[in-house]
């Protein structure tokens, strides 16, 4: 079967799956990027963010034959970077992790956010994470967590 | 096993459509959640897959000018966050999109997607019945064009033939001065409709010259009713105001809701009236 080419955190790769794969499972079975998390397995919940191309995608609901000759970018490649340690700093200022389970999608919707819009206000945070889905915070912790993180990463983005 | 065809342009993904009848995937929001199956397995799909997302001949959004202002055409496998990049996209569709889903759908799902997926709730469907958008559809016999309201035929339902992509959705030139888009959604984002109305108007030296209204999930298709807009036409919106009465009469008829998980029958068409209601009686100046 003909290998599928595309970019994961900066490296050039290739898988041999079959193109209906779902990209999660790829990415966490294959190349071992278990930061992306399944939750709903329907696009709701955000959980599986990564982004392709620059913007925040759901993993589970790509097949991986789509993203041939994209660029990904898993939690783990966001968390290596100076602005991901900005997000985590952020967060843990925040205290925004309960659970935890949602957080590496969260830390996607927010490089993705921070990228486009380096100082976004509250409506425009909820916006930017109102396709991941947390079910302990009540989400205030987390929208004081991203403002943090901007603060923190002023300059990085 | 499921078979996924990657043509490298649109005539040989037509020839793929015609020799295989695949079903067309572009961003998958819907078909892949669809056919979804367990973690690590492949999708139930029992017929082949043909991917056109990537195909540039479907990825453009051209501009064409005439005297009444832009026509838009919106290729097959342009995103919605694509849509609301683009400086011409009608503020009616923009409205619609905005309340649809969540980025991270936004950014693969498309709009001729939404159309063929022919759901009564499709809330930027719904937007282009109260446009007059044009659906372009390419086949082994040429280019077709049919209007919204002809394409989508039931639930779930449309005209497209086995042998046919959808290319583009064309939009005539918006000279609509008011637009009206409400939707009624148990949250803000990511839920689907309980109904929606999308509505636009053109009011010309106090009198409306044009009306159009766009009700989503409150019958088997979107209702949208020239003959009633007709007689709402060429009127000032004073005296129009006299004909409110009678014109809910009329859309009461055509709107014939069901219960479902999302809403009820009595709730969906009690709401729909009173949103057309407010339409014509508040925005209408």
């Amino acid at each position: 079967m003909r290998e599928i080419r595309f970019t994961l955190n900066g490296r050039e790769v290739s898988t041999s799956a079959h193109p209906m794969a779902r990209l999660i499972d790829v990415l966490r079975d294959e190349f071992r990027m278990t930061g992306v998390k399944e939750g709903c397995g329907e696009g709701e919940c955000g959980a599986c963010s990564i982004l392709k191309d620059g913007r925040i995608v759901n993993s589970c609901i790509l097949a991986v034959g789509m993203i041939e000759g994209a660029v990904l970018e898993t939690p783990e490649g966001i968390a290596a970077t100076d602005r991901g340690r900005a997000i985590n700093a952020g967060y843990a200022e925040a205290g925004a992790v309960q659970c935890g389970f949602c957080m590496t999608g969260m830390a996607v919707a927010t490089e993705a956010l921070l990228r486009q819009n380096p100082a976004p206000d509250e409506h425009q945070i909820r916006t930017a994470i109102s396709g991941n889905l947390c079910r302990c915070t009540g989400y205030a912790m987390i929208v004081d967590g991203i403002k943090r993180a901007a603060i923190k990463g002023s300059g990085l983005w | 096993m499921v078979t996924f065809h990657r043509p490298v342009d649109l005539a040989e993904a037509l020839q793929v459509r015609a020799e295989t009848g695949a079903i067309p995937l572009a961003g998958g929001t819907d078909l892949l959640v669809r056919h979804r199956n367990w973690a690590g397995t492949l999708p139930r799909i029992d017929k082949p897959v043909v991917y056109v997302g990537h195909l540039q001949e479907l990825r453009r959004i051209d501009i064409s000018g005439n005297g009444s202002g832009p026509q838009m055409t919106i290729g097959a496998s342009v995103t919605y966050s694509e849509l609301l990049d683009h400086p011409t996209t009608p503020q009616l569709l923009r409205d619609s999109i905005i309340e649809l889903a969540a980025p991270g759908l936004r950014n693969v799902a498309t709009l001729a997607g939404n159309i063929c997926n022919a759901s009564p709730a499709a809330d930027a469907a719904c937007a282009l019945y109260a446009l007059d958008a044009e659906v372009e559809l390419a086949g082994p016999s040429g280019r077709r064009r049919l209007p919204i309201a002809e394409f989508i035929t039931g639930p779930g339902r449309t005209a497209l033939n086995n042998d046919e992509l959808v290319t583009a959705i064309h939009l005539p030139p918006d000279n609509s001065t008011v637009k009206f888009y409400k939707k009624v959604g148990t949250r803000r984002a990511n839920a689907l409709s309980k109904l929606s109305l999308c509505a636009c108007a053109r009011i010309v030296d106090r009198t409306v010259t044009e009306i159009g209204i766009a009700v989503g999930a409150v019958a088997p298709t979107i209702v949208r009713d020239r003959d009633i807009e007709h007689h709402l036409q060429n009127t000032a919106p004073e005296q129009l105001a006299l004909r409110i009465p009678q014109t809910l009469q009329q859309y009461a008829e055509l709107i014939r809701p069901i219960d479902d998980q999302r809403s009820t029958a009595e709730y969906r068409k009690h709401t729909a009236l009173a949103l057309i209601e407010q339409f014509l009686t508040h925005e209408l100046r």
